[in-house]
């Protein structure tokens, strides 16, 4: 069965078969390889498939339709953002004028590439109300890291090398400390209440003069707005600290409220998930930073800049926090990012949030019976249940996961947050019809009805899938990672 | 229902620790164990390096998810069980005879801010 298909492309290879040619030494007597150094010229033969085109065509058609992706069905994954990428993204990325362009191309023959950069730039300071952006990070984390630098860098100038403390809410996302500890920087955990909002009395114990920020994420990984943020930002200001704006959950205030309204000093945002570009096994991401006025000059370098005639060009700053990328970011993510905010415009950029916040809220309500919801009231854009309401199943939010693939939805978020035992994720996004999501809805409660009824055929799930129930303990321990040790 | 050993003392934070004379052995609680789900790897401090009370010391990954060893008592690591090296999976058989480290005490009174059996079975919720 071709569902079933899982060679390589290294078996299909035999001896002599080849999809090309390479063209004949029109230069009778020219040698063509004699000119290169003997270091410089390979002794073996490489190791490559010998396949027409054909097979390699047919091989990864195959392969690919084993893939579950945003275009294939409905992908519930909490914490990502799996909107709909509109077609016309693609289109304008793959615009020879952009694909055909060099990265070290001079600036004077890449003015409309540097528009493109500069005015997402400008478009991402309206939307998120800071100063100014650098979208040369390559992904989230990468963000996260440039602007814990931007902060360390921030403190350094002013001579205040004791700040070495970053306060990290025990809600976030396991990269937030992971950044802060590449940055050099210590973690420092502020617990949450039990309305899951960062504990505004914990916090106050923390903060002294060893305190170089906090980073948050608003509305946070539980998908509750953070609603004490005024206060945090006075206490955190007070004692010297600076705000960092984790952009992950940027979709739930999309044109509503912005970070830097709210105090936040730095912030980043991901491309691939606020504005619909390609990610997870679908492509690269983009991570832009934003600070607020007064800390621009601390942005990696190179910055893209506008002089009065309107002509664009690149600047270095000795103050800035360093370079991040070999180039300005993954610029085929910045076209599309940009398209998408031109394709929106102003007045349905503001739906963005609204209606991924009313989706999260009808999956949530029509499921609460079925699915325990530790925390009650209106969510944003995400929402975390905390397995089965029925606990005496025996059904694991594992089991769940895996029979929700047998009725053709990509399992949502699972075992994270870390706030509870059996943490359900679930994000739908604005961009799902009611009908996705009554479908959805209708197939949660039949694998909780089958919870209930025949557990033991929701714990040997899925059965639908190229591959069974995988053994994830051998899978973590004793990887097979390479062709030779699968063979054996 | 989890397995909880008399006579041992318990931290919130699910670590337990079993005192013998100047030496504290520490591991995870039955039910730390089952809440983490197979054990993949533990990471262990070296030994003579300093824990101290509230602190980490380590980490449990399981498939689930990797989770922070805090230390219940303060003192200098004199041995690690280094079994769990070839086989984590030992925390998930009995994670009480697979304590993780042996601790010399600096403090011996640290143990009176720890549960005792009883009210770490209120802490559980059993």
């Amino acid at each position: 069965m071709i569902r079933n298909y899982d060679k390589l492309i290294f078996e299909l290879s035999k001896e002599g078969r080849m999809g090309y040619s390479l063209p004949k030494n029109e230069f009778e007597g020219y040698c063509m390889c004699c000119g290169i150094p003997a270091h410089l010229k390979r002794e073996t033969t490489p190791e490559l498939p010998q396949v027409t085109e054909f097979d390699v065509v047919r091989h990864y058609t195959n392969l690919s339709n084993k893939n579950f992706g945003v275009d294939t069905g409905f992908y519930p994954l909490g914490s990502c953002t799996m909107k709909y990428n509109p077609r016309i993204n693609e289109e304008m990325a793959a615009h020879p004028a952009f694909t055909q362009l060099h990265p070290d191309a001079p600036t004077e023959c890449a003015q409309g590439a540097l528009e493109v950069y500069y005015n997402l730039a400008a478009s991402l300071s309206e939307l998120s109300g800071l100063s100014a952006f650098t979208l040369n990070p390559y992904a989230g984390a990468h963000g996260e890291l440039t602007g814990l630098m931007i902060m360390r860098k921030y403190h350094m100038l002013r001579g205040d090398h004791k700040r070495t403390k970053v306060i990290v809410p025990d809600s976030a996302h396991g990269t937030n400390p992971a950044s802060a500890a590449v940055c050099g920087l210590q973690i420092v955990e502020v617990k949450s209440t039990a309305k899951g909002t960062v504990d505004v009395e914990a916090l106050k114990p923390l903060l002294d003069d060893t305190v170089a920020g906090i980073m948050m994420t608003n509305p946070n990984t539980l998908g509750i707005f953070e609603t004490e943020i005024p206060e945090i930002a006075k206490l955190v200001h007070e004692c010297g600290g600076l705000l960092y704006y984790d952009g992950a959950n940027l979709n739930a205030v999309l044109g509503k409220c912005r970070p830097g309204d709210m105090g936040f000093d730095i912030m980043h945002i991901n491309l691939h998930k606020t504005f619909s570009t390609p990610h997870g096994g679908g492509g690269p991401g983009d991570g832009p930073v934003g600070v607020r006025a007064g800390l621009e000059h601390l942005l990696p370098n190179p910055q893209v800049k506008k002089n009065e005639q309107g002509i664009f060009y690149l600047t270095t700053d000795e103050e800035s926090a360093g370079c991040v990328s070999g180039f300005l970011g993954n610029f085929a993510v910045i076209v599309r990012a940009y398209t998408y905010i031109l394709t929106l415009g102003r007045e349905n950029v503001k739906m963005v949030g609204p209606l991924a916040v009313l989706n999260a809220n009808y999956v949530k309500e029509s499921l609460k019976n079925e699915y325990y919801l530790p925390i009650e009231g209106v969510c944003k854009h995400e929402f975390v249940f905390d397995g089965l309401a029925d606990k005496s199943t025996g059904v694991t939010t594992l089991d769940i996961a895996k029979r929700l693939l047998d009725y053709g939805y990509h399992a949502p978020t699972i075992y994270f947050p870390l706030l509870f035992h059996q943490s359900i994720m679930i994000e739908p996004t604005e961009t799902e019809s009611k009908e996705t999501l009554d479908e959805f809805i209708a197939v949660m409660k039949k694998v909780a009805q089958e919870a209930a009824e025949t557990p033991d055929v929701v714990k040997a799930a899925p059965y639908n899938t190229p591959v069974r129930r995988l053994d994830e303990t051998t899978a973590a321990r004793f990887p097979k990672t390479t062709y030779k040790q699968m063979k054996g | 229902m989890s397995k909880i050993v008399e006579g041992l003392y318990y931290a919130e934070s699910h670590e337990y620790v079993k005192i013998e004379g100047e030496f504290g052995y520490v591991g995870i609680t039955d039910y730390a164990q089952h809440e983490l789900g197979n054990v993949v790897y533990v990471d262990m401090p070296d030994v003579e390096d300093e824990v101290e009370a509230g602190a980490d010391f380590g980490a449990v990954e399981s498939v689930k998810a990797a989770s922070d060893l805090i230390s219940p008592v303060s003192g200098t690591v004199v041995e690690v069980n280094e079994a769990l090296n070839d086989q984590p999976e030992l925390v998930n058989a009995d994670p009480y005879a697979n304590w993780i480290i042996k601790v010399q005490l600096s403090d011996a009174t640290e143990v009176e801010n720890l549960m005792d059996a009883e009210a770490y079975k209120a802490h559980i919720g059993e």
